[in-house]
């Protein structure tokens, strides 16, 4: 099984990975800083601020709260690499699902209350953009009729030329899944009036450095998730497209304020049944 | 044949023996003993019958089918007198309307006996007799401990513990006897039994609010007979005498398969707990924990999804199959949905057996090879997980006098060993490497394939579903691993006899994510190819490489803990920046009014959104709905004047 | 060059200011000054904190506060003074509730004067900070190195 293809694609995923979410992050930060008239942090800072976290004292509450960050990291890292290496999509996101839970019972299992409210409302998320990302994944299926994504990448032709609403609705997840505003609510840069850093309030030191390290594994994965829609068919349309949707995320999310968890719940389901589920049956059309 | 006899013939003679033994060690001893020789039993099976495929058994009947004609007609005598005497007529009216029905079948028709093969076993049949034998006694085992625990703390009840343990070997016997009939009428018989002994158990402490969920219970399960002997009549009436056997019903007419596999799938969903019916597993929690581990978890309810996986590839692309799994997809989603809105520990295990089942139904409805291989790992998966969490709650109730979730809090720290077997059950129910999830998994890829565009709005449903379980699963694992100060752990966490079917249940867990390739290549694959002819291997050699790695990931992650434990300071949680100080287990801060004040922290439960009586309704009303369509359906396709 | 100095995240404790130092302090975020420029994040937590900015002067209500911050960041940390109440208590050092400076309660690595402090004097108090933090990263280093 481990044998050519898939082995380059894991071990690029577990290398560079960190270096591209760098990147990535560093320019939003800067293009963020622009937004607001400021200059903004050098390109490579999201790398610094990780490194950093790991010179620290190692400030914990129990040691079973690492274990389970620790686990968050492990599982975030085999969710990409199962993506890159040309694996079934399912599992990938079940995987993904099994790292979010881990980094929710590592909050949960610190006894705090800010953490707690932020572990709860990062469940909520979890069950807001869940139903979406299995949606999308059985849409890539019904068109190229194989669950693995590198024959999913590899399909003929752009996937998003047949899956618009999907590909909306999975914008729109994605805005929670990067933890932009107004979908901030579990933890937020900018949210500590209200809620300490919730979800992350009880993780100093090397703990704090694997969740944002586990944070740029997922962001390149996310990426890669919505490279799908563009594949090897249209490689560069889909990182210029790729480009301008996350431009705009860091537009929503300095031009909106959060939202309540209840209106993120909703808008999320209404926005998979309209866009994700509508598309999906639209595809027997479609595809006839 | 012998030992497919012995299994059913056992847990009867034992349990009856059980029936004179007084309260004591030596009664806990034989219950040991009799548990241990089924389980014994269940595992020669394996061994007699692996990998022999399908094997059937004529039983001479001359002396056989009068006993259980005459059986037939006790349950419904009793079951008539018992509903007289506590005025409930609406059972009444039922149970006679099945006795005069399977009277009229007997006397009408005069269906010819000793024309085919009684009992039968196949590698699905094996299955489901392991997860009885071993797990059904593992229960057992556990109630000797829980149950002198259990008249400990209410003084209240009488003590009827050796009707008690009669009437849970009973159950294992007609289980057995369910998973082993390929006669109908033989399968009938003991499916009556299971509804009979549901009722008493759940009825158990006969209290005014156990005599009514027993009852409430016994009603929807007499539909469900209703419907189980509708079937046999119309089985008798319009087709070969033959078609009685359940081997050569499945090869029969479509036409007559399918208005039996209908009516006898029917009967499944009361059993099995699906909207309509799901209210009487919720109400029979009032009974002692090992019954529901036993009844509404792992065996009775699992009864019913036999007979509707059964029949699958009856269902296979018909709209009654598509019936069958949208009702069992709505149960899924809206039993998950409820589960969020409760703190009862045992109700959200009821709400998410219900949810389970759903699940099997919905993949048994589809009735494809795929599907079906779904539904009978869930089947395992879920009998496993289910009642290691059943009996650990119970351990946990006798400890902290509660079954709510959110008395719950630091139990990793109170109850190290039963909180790990919760979570390695949670987990089970609902994570990546582990059980369900491979069947979750599997369930997604058979419903794209299924008839357009009923798989897509299937999917959707489980999508949504699988959010929602998410959620009320890892909150209570939070609840269980939140733990705020340094405490001490209890003593003694359970009785011995819990405590060693806990963990034996908790390994079994374990090892059926590891061997479940082993056991799908060995015995569900044989299973699905002798019905489907196919060869295709269903899960991928890759697939199940990945998956085996991420369980070793999972096992081997907690060794971390050693590196962690280096060298870290221990610091207080951040409260403001408060003065904290420990008080034993709590934690408390000093308020804005300048008093201490205790830290209380609680899970979401949102009953203005998933609230348990709208979406109950909703649930009920709209499968009553699909039933109804199905039903028309039906007639369409049998033209109801043949019927007639 | 430890990599402490390039992002040092600060938390601001408004002891008992008159709030004009801390108003200086915000100042220092906005896009005038634009501290992020050098990787400064205001975090609002200790546990993420590196250095600890205190404005106002120390008194009974707010001690228990200031040292449980102090004690909740990870090391290296360190606590720069801003403003003369929190340099010495200022005008209210007399008050009969008032302390007096930071120093008298946590030890104060770098003092900024002023009253109020001036955005530039804060951001250069930050720096002198950070090669204090560079330093006690060392001394952290070397001590684990002994301890070994």
């Amino acid at each position: 099984m481990l044998t050519g293809e898939p082995v380059i694609g894991i071990l690029l995923f577990i290398i560079l990975a960190p270096f591209v979410g760098t990147i990535v992050l560093g320019l939003d930060r800067i293009i963020t800083a622009r937004m607001q008239g400021r200059v903004g942090p050098p390109l490579f800072q999201p790398m610094y601020d990780i490194l950093k976290l790991f010179e620290k004292e190692k400030m914990v509450i129990h040691e079973s709260q690492n274990f389970w960050i620790f686990g968050y990291l492990v599982f975030i890292i085999i969710t990409g690499a199962l993506f890159f290496g040309g694996s079934d999509i399912l599992l990938v996101i079940f995987a993904l699902t099994l790292a979010e839970v881990s980094l929710i019972l590592g909050a949960f299992s610190s006894g705090s209350p800010y953490a707690h409210v932020g572990a709860e409302r990062e469940l909520i998320q979890l069950m807001a953009i869940e139903p979406m990302i299995i949606i999308a994944a059985v849409g890539f299926y019904e068109v190229t009729n194989s669950f693995n994504t590198l024959d999913i990448a590899s399909y003929g032709s752009p996937l998003i030329l047949v899956l618009p609403g999907i590909f909306i609705g999975f914008v729109y997840i994605l805005t929670v899944k990067l933890r932009k505003s107004p979908f901030d609510i579990s933890t937020s840069h900018h949210a500590h009036q209200e809620l300490v850093r919730g979800l992350n309030t009880e993780f100093a030191g090397s703990t704090l450095g694997m969740i944002e390290l586990a944070h740029l594994y997922e962001l390149v994965f996310l990426l890669g998730f919505l490279f799908l829609f563009f594949g090897f068919a249209a490689p560069i349309i889909g990182i210029i497209v790729i480009a301008l949707v996350y431009l705009l995320e860091i537009f929503v999310d300095n031009a909106t304020s959060r939202v309540k968890w209840s209106f993120m719940l909703d808008s999320c389901w209404i926005v998979t049944a309209v866009a994700g589920v509508l598309n999906l049956m639209a595809l027997y059309l479609i595809l006839r | 044949m012998e030992s497919l006899i012995f299994l059913i013939l056992f847990p009867l003679i034992a349990g009856g023996i059980m029936l004179f033994l007084p309260n004591g060690r030596g009664r806990d001893l034989f219950v040991n003993f009799a548990a241990i020789v089924t389980c014994l039993g269940s595992l020669y099976l394996l061994f007699e019958y692996f990998g022999k495929g399908e094997v059937l058994f004529a039983v001479d009947g001359t002396f056989v089918d009068p006993l259980i004609l005459a059986a037939e007609v006790a349950i419904g005598l009793f079951i008539i007198g018992i509903s007289l005497k506590f005025k409930k007529y609406l059972v009444t009216v039922l149970a006679a309307l099945q006795l005069a029905m399977a009277a009229y079948t007997e006397i009408v028709f005069e269906p010819a006996h000793n024309i085919g093969f009684d009992l039968f076993i196949d590698p699905f049949s094996l299955i489901m007799a392991l997860i009885i034998g071993i797990i059904g006694s593992l229960i057992c085992v556990y109630a000797t401990g829980y149950m002198k625990t259990y008249h400990e703390h209410h003084k209240d009840v009488k003590d009827r513990r050796p009707l008690f343990f009669f009437l849970m070997f009973l159950f294992l016997s007609a289980m057995f006897g369910i998973v082993f009939s390929n006669n109908i009428m033989w399968l009938f018989l003991f499916w009556e039994i299971t509804t009979l002994c549901s009722f008493l158990l759940i009825g158990y402490a006969r209290d005014e609010v156990s005599w009514k969920n027993a009852f409430w219970a016994l009603l929807l399960n007499v539909i469900g007979g209703v419907a189980f002997s509708g079937a046999i009549l119309f089985i008798n009436a319009f087709s070969a005498g033959t078609d009685i056997y359940l081997n050569e019903l499945l090869k029969s007419s479509p036409e007559i398969a399918l208005v039996a596999a209908a009516f006898i799938g029917f009967a499944g969903l009361t059993k099995s707990a699906q909207f309509p019916f799901s209210s009487w597993l919720v109400g029979a929690m009032v009974a002692p924990t090992p019954v529901s581990a036993l009844l509404h978890s792992s065996t009775m309810v699992k009864a019913g999804v036999y007979v509707i996986v059964r029949f699958a590839p009856i269902y296979e692309s018909s709209l009654i199959g598509i019936a069958f799994a949208f009702i069992g997809a709505l149960t899924f989603l809206t039993a998950s949905a409820i589960a969020i809105s409760q703190s009862n520990a045992k109700k959200v295990l009821a709400y998410s057996t219900i949810a389970n089942l759903g699940l099997v139904v919905a993949c048994a409805g589809i009735g494809t090879e795929e599907a079906v291989w779904a539904a009978i790992l869930l089947i395992i998966f879920h009998a496993v997980a289910k009642s290691l969490l059943f009996l650990s709650v119970g351990s946990v109730e006798h400890q902290k006098h509660s079954r709510d979730i959110e008395d719950m809090g630091g139990l990793i720290a109170a109850m190290p060993k039963i909180a790990l077997m919760m979570l390695i059950g949670m987990a089970g129910m609902f994570l990546a490497p582990f059980g369900m999830l491979i069947s979750k998994w599997a369930s997604i890829h058979a419903f794209v394939n299924a008839i357009p565009p009923f798989g897509m709005l299937l999917i959707a449903i489980i999508a949504y579903g699988s959010g929602i379980t998410v959620f009320f699963w890892t909150k209570w694992m939070g609840k269980i691993i939140e733990v705020r100060t340094e405490r001490k752990p209890v003593e003694k966490e359970a009785s011995r006899p819990e405590m060693s079917a806990i963990l034996t249940l908790g390994g079994l867990t374990v090892l059926a994510c590891l061997i479940f390739p082993l056991i799908s290549s060995t015995m569900i694959e044989p299973y699905l190819h002798a019905i489907y002819h196919t060869t295709s291997p269903l899960l991928s050699l890759s697939n199940e490489i990945i998956m085996l790695f991420m369980i070793v990931v999972v096992i081997l992650l907690p060794l971390s803990l050693f590196h962690f434990a280096k060298g870290r300071t221990l610091r207080r949680q951040y409260m403001g920046a408060r003065v904290t100080e420990v008080e034993g287990e709590h934690l408390k801060f000093l308020g804005s009014m300048g008093v201490m004040k205790e830290e209380e922290l609680s899970n979401y439960y949102f009953p203005n959104m998933f609230g348990e009586k709208e979406l109950s309704r909703a649930g009920v009303w709209s499968s009553i709905l699909i039933i109804v369509v199905m039903f028309a359906l039906l007639s369409w396709v049998f033209p109801l004047g043949v019927m007639m | 060059m430890a990599y402490i100095t390039k992002s040092p995240w600060i938390i601001h404790y408004d002891a008992s200011s008159c709030n004009g130092c801390d108003i200086e302090v915000l100042a220092c975020l906005t896009p005038l000054y634009d501290v992020e420029r050098f990787g400064i994040i205001n975090t609002g937590n200790p546990k993420h904190a590196d250095v600890f900015l205190v404005t106002g002067s120390v008194n009974e209500q707010n001690k228990p506060v200031i040292k449980n911050i102090y004690k909740q960041m990870p090391k290296p940390n360190v606590v720069v003074a801003i403003g003369a109440c929190a340099l010495s208590g200022g005008v209210f050092r007399e008050c009969y509730n008032v302390a007096g400076g930071v120093d008298k309660l946590i030890p104060v690595d770098v003092y900024v004067p002023g009253c109020a402090a001036k955005p530039e004097a804060i951001i250069d108090g930050v720096v002198q900070a950070l090669g204090v933090l560079e330093k006690k990263r060392e001394d952290m280093k070397k001590e684990a190195e002994a301890g070994h």
